[in-house]
C-alpha cells in the first residue's frame, strides 16, 4: 500500500504547493489563520517536507489542518514559490480519503459543511441559497435579513431579479436539465462518493 | 527612474481586458446577499455603456465555496468549470467574466492546472464528455467583472451625475478599498496592478473624484476563510480578521468602504453590526457604521441610479450618511417600499448600531 507521502504526491496541489521550504516563516508572518489560531503554515510545510509518516498521520488526524482560511496570501509571499494553502488542500483531501478527519473536532465539521454547501449545490445549483439562510443559524445577518426574508418576492421584483423564475436572471430557478448535468458531474468525478464518505465515516464513529 | 521607464514597468502590471461581447458568470453569494448589484452591473455594461453581455440561464455554481471548504475533489471543480466554458462555447462568446472573486480565482486556477499538468486537461475532457456529452474550449479572455468597470471608468465619468466629492466641503470623499484575496494574491499577473499595486478599485475611486485611504491592514484578508464562516462555531475567525481591519482604518475616518469580492463586502457590512451589538463599538460617525458598497453601487451612484433600485436598503449598515455627503436626492420612504410601491414595513432597528 502506498505511503501517506506517496498518496500526497498524487495530488497536483501538493506538487504545486511544495517546491523546497527554507523554513523562513514568511508564510506564517502573512497568514491570517496564524494570527488567530495556534496554527503555523511554516510547520506544515516543514512536516510534509521531512516526510515522516507518523508525523504526517498525526497531522491528518489533527485539528491543525482545518484552521487555514485558504486565502492564499502565502502563495504571493513565499520566496521559494511554495503554497502552504495548497499543501493544506492536499492534506484535507487525504484526511477525508483515509477517514482520519473523524479523529478531530474540526475535521468532523466537514459533515456540517457538506450538509450546508454540498446539499445546496445538489438541490438548487447554488452553493448558498436564500431560502436556507435564517437569522437563527446566521444571527450576523441582522434584522435587515429578516425583513428581506419576510418580503423576498416583492423586494427581488423591485430589484429586477427573477427569483424562482424560468430563464435568465438573478436567483432564477436552475432547470432540472442543468441540475442533472451538475449531479452527473458530481457522480463522475467523485464528489458524490466523497459526500457519502463524509456521512458514513461520521456515523461509523458516532 | 525616468517617466518612460516607469511606464514600461507599469505596463507589466496591466492586463488585457476585452472591450465587448461578454459572457456573464454569476456569483451565488452576490445573487443572494447583493441581488441588486448583479442587475446593476448588467444595466451599466449593457444599457449605459452599450456593450453586448449575455446572461446564461444554464450556468450553475462554480463550486468555489465547496472547493475551498474541501468537501469536493479538485476533479469535480475542474469539470464544473469545463461545463461553464462549454456553455460559453454554445452561446458563441469568448470573453468570460465571473462576477465572484472566488470564481475568478477558481477559473484561473483550473486553467493554470490544465497548463501545468496536461493529463488533467485530458481527464477533465473525458469526465465532462462522459457525464454530459459536452466538449469545451477555453475563453480567449478571462477577467473579473470589476475589471470591466475599471476599463470603462473614464466612460462612466463622462456620463457622471455625481462625483465622489463631499458636497458641503468640496473635498474628495475618503475611501477604503478592499480587494478580495483571490483577485490578485493567487495569480498576481491576472489582476490590474498585480498583488503589489492592485488598482482595480483605487483607479475607479480616483477617476471619480475620491481619495484612497492607505491604512496599515489595507491588504489583510477579510477573514472569510470558507469553512471558517460556514460553520457557526468558527465564525470568530472572520469576525476577528475584519475587526482588525476596522480598528486599523478607524483613525483615517473613511466616508465609505468599497470592495470587489462578495464575501468581503458582506463581512465588512455585517460584522460592523455584530461588533456594535456585542461590544457597543461603532466605527462611523455618531453611532452609525461606515457604509460598505459594492463597486457597482459606487459606479451606480456616480451615474445617478436610484440607491433603492440598486438594493442598497439590504445593507445592515445604513448608507444615508454617504448619500447626503454626495448630495444625492433620495426618498426615505421609497427605501422600504415593495415592487408596486406598497408598504412592506421596516426592518427592526438594531439595539446599538444606528441605521
Ligand atoms: S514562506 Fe515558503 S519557504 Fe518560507 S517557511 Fe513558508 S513555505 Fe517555507
Ligand atoms: S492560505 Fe492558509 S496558510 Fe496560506 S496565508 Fe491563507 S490562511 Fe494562511
Amino acid at each position: 500500500m502506498a505511503t501517506l507521502l506517496e498518496q500526497l504526491k498524487t495530488d497536483i496541489r501538493f506538487l504545486e504547493g511544495l517546491k523546497a521550504c527554507i523554513n523562513c516563516g514568511t508564510c506564517t508572518a502573512i497568514c491570517p489563520a496564524a494570527q488567530f489560531y495556534d496554527y503555523d503554515p511554516r510547520q506544515i510545510a516543514d512536516t510534509v517536507q521531512n516526510g515522516n509518516e507518523l508525523e504526517i498521520e498525526a497531522l491528518l488526524k489533527s485539528d491543525t489542518i482545518w484552521y487555514c482560511g485558504e486565502c492564499l496570501s502565502c502563495k504571493t509571499r513565499c520566496p521559494r514559490g511554495n503554497t502552504p494553502g495548497y499543501i493544506i488542500q492536499s492534506l484535507r483531501h487525504l484526511s477525508q480519503e483515509t477517514g482520519y478527519f473523524t479523529f478531530s473536532g474540526r475535521g468532523r465539521q466537514q459533515l456540517q459543511v457538506k450538509r450546508l454547501v454540498g446539499d445546496n449545490m445538489l438541490k438548487y445549483g447554488y452553493c448558498v441559497y436564500i431560502d436556507e439562510i435564517d437569522t437563527t443559524e446566521h444571527p450576523e445577518q441582522g434584522p435587515v435579513w429578516d425583513w428581506f426574508r419576510q418580503n423576498t418576492d416583492t423586494i427581488l421584483q423591485k430589484l429586477g431579479a427573477n427569483y424562482k423564475g424560468n430563464g435568465a436572471g438573478t436567483l432564477r430557478k436552475i432547470s432540472e436539465t442543468d441540475l442533472d448535468e451538475l449531479r452527473k458531474i458530481f457522480t463522475e468525478t467523485g464528489a458524490m462518493e466523497r459526500f457519502e464518505n463524509i456521512e458514513n465515516k461520521f456515523h461509523s464513529n458516532e | 527612474m525616468n517617466k518612460e521607464g516607469k511606464e514600461i514597468v507599469w505596463g507589466e502590471y496591466q492586463k488585457e481586458i476585452a472591450p465587448d461581447n461578454y459572457y456573464y458568470a454569476r456569483s451565488c453569494i452576490r445573487q443572494n446577499f447583493f441581488p441588486g448589484s448583479e442587475e446593476t452591473f448588467l444595466k451599466i455594461v449593457g444599457a449605459i455603456l452599450g456593450k453586448d453581455i449575455y446572461d446564461d440561464p444554464h450556468q450553475t455554481t462554480c463550486t468555489g465555496i465547496a472547493y475551498h471548504s474541501d468537501i469536493i475533489p479538485m476533479e469535480t471543480t475542474m469539470t464544473v468549470v469545463a461545463r461553464q466554458f462549454s456553455l460559453m462555447n454554445d452561446s458563441g462568446y469568448k470573453n468570460f467574466i465571473p462576477s465572484c472573486v472566488t470564481s475568478f480565482g477558481i477559473y484561473t486556477e483550473m486553467i493554470e492546472a490544465w497548463e501545468h499538468f496536461p493529463e488533467t486537461l485530458e481527464r477533465t475532457k473525458q469526465q465532462l464528455k462522459s457525464a454530459t456529452g459536452r466538449t469545451f474550449s477555453l475563453p480567449e479572455n478571462l477577467v473579473h467583472t470589476s475589471d470591466i468597470i475599471y476599463k470603462y471608468k473614464e466612460a462612466i465619468l463622462e456620463k457622471a451625475k455625481f462625483k465622489l466629492i463631499n458636497k458641503q466641503t468640496g473635498k474628495p470623499l475618503r475611501v477604503v478599498e478592499h480587494i478580495g484575496c483571490h483577485y490578485a494574491k493567487i495569480f498576481p499577473a491576472k489582476g490590474v496592478g498585480g498583488a503589489e499595486f492592485p488598482s482595480v478599485l483605487s483607479g475607479m475611486i480616483e477617476t471619480w473624484g475620491g481619495e484612497v485611504i492607505d491604512y496599515p491592514e489595507r491588504r489583510h484578508c477579510c477573514g472569510f476563510g470558507f469553512r471558517n464562516y460556514v460553520v457557526k462555531e468558527n465564525r470568530g475567525y472572520p469576525l476577528s480578521n475584519t475587526k482588525r481591519k476596522f480598528d486599523s482604518m478607524e483613525p483615517f475616518k473613511p466616508d465609505f468602504i468599497v470592495a470587489n469580492c462578495p464575501g468581503c463586502t458582506f463581512f465588512l457590512d455585517r460584522w460592523q453590526y455584530v461588533i456594535a451589538e456585542m461590544e457597543g463599538k461603532t466605527y462611523g460617525e455618531d453611532g452609525f457604521g461606515i457604509p460598505v458598497l459594492t463597486y457597482e453601487e459606487m459606479a451606480g451612484l456616480v451615474l445617478g441610479l436610484d440607491p433603492w433600485e440598486m438594493g442598497m436598503q439590504l445593507h445592515q449598515v445604513g448608507v444615508e450618511s454617504l448619500l447626503n455627503k454626495i448630495g444625492i436626492n433620495y426618498c426615505s420612504f421609497d427605501k422600504y417600499k415593495g415592487a408596486n410601491g406598497e408598504d412592506i414595513g421596516m426592518p427592526e432597528k438594531p439595539n446599538i448600531l444606528k441605521c
